[in-house]
C-alpha cells in the first residue's frame, strides 16, 4: 500500500506567489548591478535596460530586467538535472521528491580533535575527508568541503576539486574563487567524463555561484554562471540575504530579495546558453545583530531556506539550501541541535540538494566527526521520508488477539518479516546501549564515538575509481596549474 | 547626575542632530574643541564597551557612531585647518579580488566609535588605490581585510609594494578576515592581526601608542 511522504508547508501558496510577483517588480523597477562586462552586454542584448551610469572602465552598471524578459528566459530552465558519479555509473537526479545531502563547502579550517586544535587543513586532510564521504552512503554527493592550505592561494579552488576527483567517486558540489580557475576545473571534469559532450550529458559536478547582496552579480560569479552554462554544468545559485544587514530584516522581505537575485541568475544562465541547468539555492542568514555574525543554525535562517525552496519548487526548478550545519565551535549539543533540525526540516521541505553536513562555525570549519554524526541525521531523515507505511490490511488486531497475557512478539513471523524495514538501525556513533558504567569518564560522548567511527571507516583500503590514464592526466593538469602559480609540484599526502 | 548626561544620551540613542546641537552649545560656551569633544568620546566608548558585552546591538552601535560623527563635524568642520581629533587615522579596505565587506565595515565602525578617523575604501581595492590614499591621507594605520584564501596573498603583495615605494615605515599595517591567522600576519611582516572587530580596536590603540 503506498505511503504518503510527510511534508510540511512553511508558507502558503498565496505568499509564494506574492514573493515571486514582487521579485519580478524588483528586477523590472529597481534593477540590479551586473559587474561583469560580458554578462552586462548579454543581458542588455536580451532586453535588459541600463538603469544608471555605466562604469567607464568596466563597461558595467545597473540594469532593469523587464518582466516579459525574465518570464521568457525562466521558461527555458530545465526542471530536473541528472548527475552521474565519476565513473558514470550511479545517477543522482535532482527532481521533485528527491533529497540529496552533501557536506558544506569551502571551509577554511579543520576541527582536529586528535591534535586538540582548529587548524588550516592540508592535502592529507582533504584526502581523508573525500574518502570518508565516499564511505557514508547517505551522502549522495560530495563537495569540495575544505580548502587546502599547502598550495598557493590562487590554486586553492581548483586543487580541492582535483582531490575530490582523484580520491572520491560521488558527483561534486564545487565552485570557483576566481575567474581564471574555471578553465582548469572544466578541463579536469572533462578528463574524468571523457569529453565535453559527455560532460554536459551527465555532469559530475555542480558549480556554486553567489550573487552579492543586495542585488548585485559580481564579476567573478557572473562569469562562473556563464561559463558553467556553456559547459552544460549546473550552476547552483547561492543567494545569501543577511537580514537587517544586506537585506530587509523581515523574513518575507529577505525572501523577495532572494527571489530577485536568484531569478537574475537563472536569466543570466539562460541568456548564456538556453536550457542551461540551474538550481534555485541559497545560504541566507538571520544575521545576529549583537555580534555581527551570520548564524546558519538560527531557526529564522532555516525558515527562510524552507520558504525560498517553496518558491523554487513553484517555479518548477531543482532546489538547494545550506542546512544541516551549525555555528557551534565544537561537536557538541548545539552542533547536534542546529544540524539535526536543519537536516530534518530540509527533508520535510523537499529540498533537492542539502549542503552543510560536517560544518561548524558559520561555514568556516569542517569536522570529520560531525560528518559522521550528521550522517545519522540524514539516515533518520530518509527514514522519516519513507513515512508510516500501511503494511497490512488489518494492522494490529489479529496480532493482539493471538497474544496471551504477558506474551511478546519478539519471535513472531510478523516481527521477523518487518523489523529491519520498519525500524532504522543507527550506526555506531549513536548510543542506544544500556548504560554500562556510572563514571562519566567511562561513558564516551557522541563526538568520541564518532572519532572512533572515522578511524574505522578510513581504515578500509582506498579503492581506485578512475582509470590509470585518467589519473595521470589529472595529475598532469593540476601539476601544471600549481607550477604556474609558483609551487614546486603536487604536494605530498 | 552626570553634567553631560544629555550628551551621553544623545550619542547612545544615536541622535545625530541632537549630538550636533549639543556640540554647538559647548563651542558657543567657549570651550576649546578638545574640551568640547571630551564627553562625546566618553559616550562613544561606552557604546563600544556595551557592544562588546553583547548589550548593545550593531544597529545601535552604528547609530551611536553616526551621532558621534555629527558632533565631530561640528567641532572639527571637515576641510578646515586646525586641530583634529584623533586617536589616529586609518585607511581601510578589503583587498583586490575580494568583495566581502561586512567584517571590514564592522571593524571600521568600531574604530570610529573609539575615536579613530577612518577612510574606508570599500571592497575589491587595488594596491594602486591603497598606495594613492596612503600618500594622500598619511594614515597611522592601514587596515586590510581578506576573506578568501585566494585573496589573502594580496595582503602580502601590498606589504611588498609599500616597501618598494618606501612607505612601509610610514604606516602600521593591521590585517584580518576569516582565513587570516597570527602566523600569516607574522609571515608577511604585518604589524598585527585581530580575529574580530573588538580586538582590532584594542590592537589599533596599542599600535598608535607605540
Ligand atoms: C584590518 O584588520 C581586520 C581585523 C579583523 C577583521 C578584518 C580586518 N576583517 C574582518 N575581521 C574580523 O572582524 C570581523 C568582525 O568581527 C570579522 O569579519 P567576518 O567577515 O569574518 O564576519 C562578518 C562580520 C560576517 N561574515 C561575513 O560577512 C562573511 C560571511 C560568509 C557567509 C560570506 C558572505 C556573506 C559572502 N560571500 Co563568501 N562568505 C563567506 C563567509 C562565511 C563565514 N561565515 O565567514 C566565505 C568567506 N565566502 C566564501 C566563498 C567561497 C565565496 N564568497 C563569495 C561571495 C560572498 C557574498 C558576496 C555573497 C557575501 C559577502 C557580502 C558582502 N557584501 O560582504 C564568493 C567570492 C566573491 C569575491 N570575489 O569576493 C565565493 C568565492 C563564492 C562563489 N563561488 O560565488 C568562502 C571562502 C572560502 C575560501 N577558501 O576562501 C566562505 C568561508 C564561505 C564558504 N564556506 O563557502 C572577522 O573576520
Amino acid at each position: 500500500m503506498p505511503s504518503r511522504h510527510p511534508k510540511f508547508e512553511i508558507i502558503p501558496r498565496a505568499l509564494v506567489e506574492d514573493i515571486i510577483g514582487e521579485a519580478f517588480d524588483v528586477l523590472a523597477r529597481v534593477g540590479l548591478f551586473v559587474e561583469n562586462r560580458e554578462a552586462y552586454d548579454l543581458l542588455t542584448a536580451h532586453g535588459g535596460r541600463p538603469a544608471g551610469p555605466v562604469d567607464p572602465d568596466k563597461g558595467t552598471g545597473k540594469l532593469t530586467l523587464p518582466i516579459a524578459m525574465v518570464e521568457e528566459l525562466l521558461e527555458l530552465a530545465p526542471n530536473q538535472i541528472r548527475l552521474k558519479d565519476l565513473r558514470g555509473e550511479t545517477e543522482v537526479t535532482l527532481a521533485p521528491g528527491r533529497t540529496h545531502f552533501d557536506p558544506g563547502s569551502a571551509a577554511l579550517f579543520l576541527h582536529d580533535p586528535a591534535a586538540g586544535v582548529i587548524r588550516r587543513p592540508a592535502t592529507a586532510d582533504l584526502r581523508r575527508y573525500v574518502r570518508l564521504v565516499d564511505r557514508l552512503p547517505h551522502y549522495h554527493l560530495q563537495s569540495t568541503a575544505l580548502v587546502s592550505g599547502d598550495v598557493p592561494g590562487p590554486c586553492s579552488d581548483s586543487y580541492r576539486l582535483y582531490l575530490a576527483l582523484r580520491y572520491g567517486r560521488k558527483p561534486v558540489v564545487t565552485g570557483t574563487f576566481r575567474k581564471e580557475s574555471f578553465a582548469v576545473m572544466r578541463e579536469m571534469l572533462e578528463t574524468v567524463r571523457g569529453g565535453a559532450g559527455a560532460l554536459a550529458q551527465f555532469p559530475p559536478a555542480i558549480f556554486d555561484a553567489c550573487p552579492s547582496p543586495p542585488l548585485m552579480w559580481s564579476d567573478l560569479t557572473s562569469q562562473s554562471v556563464m561559463d558553467a552554462a556553456r559547459a552544460g554544468l549546473p550552476s547552483e545559485f547561492v543567494s545569501m540575504p543577511l537580514t537587517g544587514s544586506t537585506a530587509p530584516i523581515t523574513l518575507a522581505g529577505a525572501l523577495v530579495q532572494h527571489a530577485a537575485e536568484t531569478l537574475a541568475g537563472v536569466v543570466l544562465a539562460q541568456a548564456a546558453q538556453p536550457g542551461a541547468p540551474v538550481i534555485w539555492g541559497g545560504s541566507p542568514s538571520a544575521m545576529d545583530l549583537r555580534f555581527g555574525t551570520t548564524p546558519m543554525g538560527a531557526i529564522e535562517t532555516m525558515m527562510i531556506d524552507a520558504s525560498y525552496a517553496a518558491v523554487g519548487r513553484f517555479l518548477d526548478l531543482p532546489t538547494h539550501a545550506y542546512m544541516g550545519l551549525s555555528d557551534a565551535k565544537q561537536v557538541d549539543y548545539q552542533a547536534g541541535l542546529e544540524s539535526g533540525l536543519g537536516i530534518i526540516l530540509a527533508a520535510l521541505a523537499g529540498i533537492n540538494v542539502v549542503s552543510g553536513a560536517g560544518m561548524l562555525d558559520f561555514e568556516n570549519c569542517q569536522s570529520l566527526e560531525k560528518l559522521v554524526l550528521d550522517h545519522e541525521a540524514c539516515a533518520m531523515a530518509y527514514r522519516m521520508l519513507r513515512g508510516v507505511e500501511r503494511r497490512d490490511e488489518v494492522m494490529a488486531l489479529d496480532l493482539l488477539a493471538e497474544l496471551p497475557a504477558g506474551g511478546h512478539l519478539l519471535t513472531h513471523p510478523h516481527t521477523l518479516k518487518w523489523y529491519r524495514e520498519e525500524i532504522l538501525v543507527p550506526g555506531k556513533a549513536l548510543d542506544r546501549r544500556a548504560r554500562g558504567a556510572d563514571n562519566l569518564a567511562d561513558l564516551p560522548t557522541a563526538a568520541q564515538r564518532a572519532q572512533q567511527e572515522v578511524e574505522r571507516l578510513l581504515a578500509a583500503p582506498e579503492e581506485p575509481w578512475l582509470d590509470e590514464a585518467v589519473i595521470r592526466e589529472l595529475d598532469r593538469i593540476m601539476e601544471a596549474e600549481l607550477r604556474a602559480a609558483g609551487a614546486a609540484g603536487l604536494p605530498k599526502g | 547626575m552626570n553634567p553631560n548626561e544629555n550628551i551621553r544620551q544623545a550619542v547612545l540613542d544615536g541622535d545625530a542632530s541632537g549630538a550636533a546641537a549639543l556640540a554647538r552649545v559647548r563651542l558657543d560656551a567657549g570651550l576649546s574643541p578638545l574640551e568640547a569633544l571630551d564627553p562625546f568620546i566618553a559616550a562613544i566608548r561606552e557604546a563600544g564597551d556595551r557592544f562588546e558585552l553583547g548589550d548593545f546591538f550593531l544597529p545601535q552601535l552604528l547609530m551611536a557612531s553616526q551621532a558621534m560623527r555629527a558632533a565631530l563635524e561640528v567641532i572639527f568642520p571637515p576641510g578646515q585647518a586646525g586641530p583634529t581629533l584623533s586617536r589616529g587615522t586609518v585607511v581601510a579596505g578589503t583587498v583586490q579580488g575580494d568583495i566581502h565587506e561586512i567584517g571590514k565595515s564592522l571593524v571600521c565602525a568600531l574604530l570610529q566609535a573609539h575615536g579613530f578617523t577612518v577612510v574606508d575604501l570599500g571592497g575589491d581595492v587595488s594596491a594602486d588605490r591603497f598606495i594613492e590614499q596612503i600618500r594622500a591621507v598619511n594614515p597611522d594605520l592601514l587596515a586590510l581585510s581578506a576573506l578568501l584564501t585566494t585573496t589573502m596573498i594580496q595582503q602580502k603583495m601590498l606589504l611588498d609594494r609599500l616597501a618598494q615605494e618606501g612607505l612601509r615605515d610610514r604606516v602600521k599595517v593591521l590585517v584580518g578576515g576569516a582565513p587570516v591567522t597570527t602566523q600569516w600576519a607574522r609571515d608577511i611582516g604585518a604589524d598585527g592581526y585581530a580575529p574580530d572587530a573588538a580586538r582590532a580596536v584594542d590592537l589599533a590603540l596599542k599600535l598608535v601608542e607605540k
